[in-house]
């Protein structure tokens, strides 16, 4: 018989419970359960990194967790970088600016894995950016325009807009 | 005047619900009580099967159904999905089954399904089916697979060629019998996956009431879906829809039509509730078509001055175990390898030999990468024997601009002359040449060996076939609400396609791309089409679209001149209002002309036209239109370790007229990165039973960030007079040439050390071996076989 748990979580700012299989995966928790399906499977195997969403502030890969580890815990996803009907962020609106996605579907998992990083490491190179997202596997954009997008974004944030 | 928006780098209209993360993949799409499905695989890459125990499976707890191929039989046509390309040089038909029955022919194969109430639930039961099998001798290498003794792919076969051809034109005797030197070569593409991030899916639902299947699939190709679909389950096409939701990356695996579309679709009819399957990585190791896989054997005859006078050889193709898509791979691979140059004789002896493998159809670039390769090992050959300048001997053999266009002689496999109609070849050589200071390299390069590094610089070209016709069609409509509807069959799957119709209509209709929707890959939009493979779609839809465009804009402006009371040549389109030109107050919108052009009931339609602003074109365009560039590599090897570094990738092309800049950029770099995986990483291993090794992420190596050099692309524009956009497609462009450069730059690196690299990928411990058989045998001939496993 399938053991279930109680969870609550914190997602994208809002306070969410659940009863939830002890198998049930983080992101299948977040696509099925709360239907945000933003967030992608690429390899369910840890290493692509489509599934990246930020546990507590910190990347992770949403594959490889589970629901019931998630209990008590604040989750971000792409869901959370700009509301359904607001602007796009700075970042989202580098992507767009410098054609960091093609298909998309690597791109969320990017999102968040860049989202951590310039918040931690606001002065960057483009080497450090390549290193940091060299864990989020894209078959589409060959890399270049996204570490373009990111930047923009350094740069912009610092106060000079390239 | 028209606002001019093609050839602008305008942002797309995709990016906004991707990168909030409320597109609509297939696995997104959510139907209330939706079943999952999970597919039973062959473990073995050949065996017949005995018998199969669903008991235990039904048994669990949350599993509605479990099928094989004696349950689906009585509800399908036939127990096998038809080829979609038929040619007479196929021998035999080895079509798939729709669920393996009596044999099993590789690992991956299908052979039942569970539904169930969610995937976890239907793993559990698949687990509980219980499969007799015999295994049986397996037809792994290609290569052996040919040999009259090796063992059959399928039991009952005489033999594991399935379809044999030559491609011969001019005096090949004389030309070798004349020539100045004759070199030969064994050359080795190997095979790859196309690995799009998004793997393949599907969710049908049918609904009782009015007997509709609908069925959304993560394809390149919904309108050939819906015709098997229909064809297989005995519907009418009228009570079948096919929707390819945002798709994430196609890269040609998903134009092929699969099992797994046909009995989600049955069990969705049978069960009477939605059925997903969404296939996970390791399915899509196992079960994919893949691609490039090839053996080589070929030899060039040039003179003097290293002019070629023809090449002749065979090529063994692996095919994989079925035929999922005629014999196009391998006959693109042996066209594609005389195309960029003016050679007046070839013959190629090509044998396609079945494998138990998984079945093989094109992956970006569909067999054009092999042939680049093949040619581009050979003239380097040419010119390091006859000590001339890798680049000089490529320059005196490209076709010139005055002898376009140019006649191949052959023709397409749809029987269309193959007539280059634009370019200048030696024009992008040129300038690519000059943007990676060819000439100044030997000097760099002594630069660096005396500071102990080791680079090397290498170059291709390429013709890209693209455009395949006959024709995509494209609807555009304005609304009453003065929005533009346009709707193509094009199936989009990242490359932008709905930015570039959009951009296409808008040049006709006031230039404003808000205002227009774009519907793309919706069987219910257009009764016919094809979808997005072989870089088409700008040439077929974009050439659709403009046609309509043009004939809705006829109309705007003649409607809008009757209600002005003004001729419709004193008038422009700016925006959504018709105005009369230098009269800034008079004008009507697009919802005034549309309303009006409805027609009151009682009263004459306005200027007698017919009701509505809406025009649907099929542009029928039958030659190809052939997109080409060159490409230079530069790299860093470092000999004790093998790591290869690319310093430098410069890339000139020419796609004729740009609709947008940057998404062709876009395609030109994903395509070069996709050529990097295949030059350097990317390997599907078998080991000598035919079971997969490499069915992870982390065991099949695609590029990352961090190989992945800075690369430049340089426009050339020679618009194609084929269509009125003058466009060229660019889809596959920088797939062709990149692993042929990089393996060039590889071995010019490694000049002092003599080695032939004669294989793609070539991966460090490839190189450190080479290096090791050059430095204990000089010749250094010996070919590593890189597809034993335990390398
Ligand atoms: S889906 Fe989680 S890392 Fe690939
Ligand atoms: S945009 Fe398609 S995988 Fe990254």
């Amino acid at each position: 018989m399938t053991v279930t748990r109680k969870i609550a979580v914190t997602v994208n700012g809002l306070r969410r419970e659940a009863e939830v299989p002890v198998r049930l995966t983080l992101a299948d928790l977040l696509r099925k359960k709360f239907e945000l399906t933003g967030t992608h499977l690429g390899c369910e195997h840890g290493v692509c990194g489509a599934c990246t969403v930020l546990f507590d502030g910190v990347s992770v890969r949403a594959c490889l967790m589970l629901a019931v580890q998630a209990d008590n815990h604040a989750i971000e996803t792409v869901e959370g970088l700009a509301a359904a009907d607001a602007p796009l962020n700075d970042l989202q609106q580098a992507f767009s600016d410098k054609h960091a996605l093609q298909c998309g579907f690597c791109t969320p998992g990017i999102l968040m894995t860049l989202t951590e990083f310039l918040r931690d490491n606001p002065v960057v190179s483009e080497e450090d950016i390549k290193i940091a997202i060299s864990g989020n596997i894209c078959r589409c954009t060959g890399y270049q325009p996204i570490v373009e997008a990111a930047m923009q974004v350094v740069k912009a944030r610092q106060g000079n807009p390239s | 005047m028209t606002a001019k928006v093609v050839g602008l780098r305008v942002p797309r209209l995709e990016d906004r619900s991707l990168l909030t993360g409320r597109a609509r993949f297939v696995e997104d799409i959510g139907l209330p009580d939706t079943l999952e499905a999970a597919f039973l695989r062959s473990p073995h890459a050949h065996a017949q099967v005995r018998k199969i125990d669903v008991q235990a499976a039904l048994q669990v707890p949350g599993v509605h159904a479990v099928y094989t191929m004696a349950d689906l039989r009585p509800h399908l046509t036939s127990d096998r999905l038809v080829v979609a390309l038929p040619s007479a040089t196929i021998k035999r038909s080895l079509d798939r089954p729709v669920l393996a029955y009596d044999e099993v022919c590789y690992v991956g194969e299908p052979i039942a399904v569970v539904i169930a109430d969610d995937r976890y639930i239907a793993e559990d039961a698949m687990a509980l089916v219980e499969v007799d099998y015999d295994p049986l001798p397996a037809a792994v290498d290609c290569r052996d697979a040919v040999k009259a003794d090796a063992p059959r792919a399928h039991t009952n076969a005489p033999d594991n060629v399935v379809a044999e051809f030559n491609l011969k034109f001019g005096d090949v005797a004389s030309a070798f019998d004349g020539a100045a030197a004759v070199f030969k070569e064994s050359l080795r593409p190997m095979r790859g996956g196309s690995h799009s991030m998004e793997c393949r899916g599907v969710i049908a639902n049918y609904e009782v009431a009015t007997d509709q299947l609908t069925v959304w699939s993560s394809t390149q190709t919904p309108h050939s879906a819906l015709r098997l679909l229909a064809d297989l389950l005995g519907r009418d096409e009228g009570h079948v829809r096919v929707i390819t939701p945002d798709v994430g990356g196609g890269f040609g695996p998903k134009l092929v039509f699969y099992s797994e579309e046909l009995v989600t679709a049955f069990a969705a009819i049978a069960l009477r509730r939605p059925v997903k399957w969404i296939e996970d990585r390791r399915e899509h190791f196992l079960s994919t078509t893949q691609e490039r896989e090839q053996y080589w054997d070929v030899e060039i005859a040039a003179d003097n001055d290293g002019r070629v006078r023809g090449v002749r050889g065979a090529m063994v193709h692996d095919h994989g175990a079925y035929t999922a898509r005629g014999v196009n791979v391998a006959f693109e691979a042996a066209q594609t390898l005389t195309m960029p140059y003016d050679v007046p004789a070839c013959d190629l002896h090509v044998r396609l030999a079945v494998t138990n493998k998984v079945p093989v159809t094109p992956v970006r670039g569909a067999g054009q990468p092999q042939g680049v390769f093949i040619m581009e090992r050979l003239l380097d050959r040419v010119a390091l024997e006859m000590k001339l300048d890798r680049a000089e001997v490529r320059a005196r053999n490209l076709i010139r601009p005055e002898q376009m266009p140019y006649s191949k002689p052959f023709k397409t496999r749809g029987g269309v002359p193959v007539v280059i109609d634009s370019g200048d070849y030696p024009q992008c050589q040129a300038k690519a040449l000059a943007a990676a200071s060819w000439q100044d390299f030997p000097q760099r390069q002594a630069e660096a060996r005396a500071q102990g590094r080791l680079l090397g610089i290498g170059i291709a070209n390429f013709v890209e076939m693209t455009g395949r016709g006959p024709y995509e069609p494209a609807t555009v409509r304005i609304n009453t609400s003065g929005k533009i509807h346009v709707s193509s069959s094009a199936a989009a799957m990242g490359q932008g396609t709905k930015t570039m119709l959009a951009q296409i209509v808008a040049e006709q209709l006031g230039g404003d791309m808000s205002h227009i929707v774009v519907t793309t890959g919706d069987t219910a939009t257009s009764a016919t089409g094809f979808g997005g493979f072989g870089s088409r779609q700008t040439v077929t839809a974009g050439s659709s679209a403009h046609a309509a465009a043009v004939k809705v804009r006829d109309k705007v402006l003649a409607v809008a001149g009757q209600l002005l009371e003004v001729s419709h040549q004193d008038l422009e389109i700016v925006g959504n209002e018709i105005r009369l030109k230098g009269a800034a107050g008079l004008k009507v919108t697009f919802a005034e002309v549309v309303k009006a052009s409805m027609g009151t009931a009682g009263f004459y339609l306005p200027g007698g036209l017919p009701p509505g602003m809406e025009a649907t074109e099929h542009v029928v365009i039958n030659d190809m239109t052939y997109a080409n560039g060159t490409e230079v590599a530069t790299v860093e090897v470092d000999p004790d370790t093998g790591a290869v570094t690319i310093l430098d990738i410069v890339i000139v092309h020419d796609c004729g007229k740009a609709i947008n800049p940057t998404i062709v950029e876009g395609q030109v770099i994903g395509g070069v990165v996709h050529g990097i995986g295949n030059a350097l990483f990317e390997q599907m291993l078998y080991n000598d039973d035919g079971q997969p090794l490499t069915t992870t992420l982390a065991e099949y190596l695609l590029p990352t960030s961090t190989e992945t050099p800075r690369i430049r692309v340089l426009h050339h524009e020679s618009p194609t007079p084929l269509n009125p956009l003058g466009a060229k497609g660019v889809g596959e462009a920088g797939v062709l040439p990149t692993a042929a450069a990089v393996v060039s730059a590889i071995e010019n690196a490694l000049g002092q050390y003599a080695v032939t690299i004669r294989q793609s990928p070539v991966s460090p411990s490839d190189i450190v071996a080479l290096i090791a058989a050059a430095r204990t045998e000089p010749a250094a001939s010996a070919i590593i076989d890189a597809c034993r496993p335990g390398r």
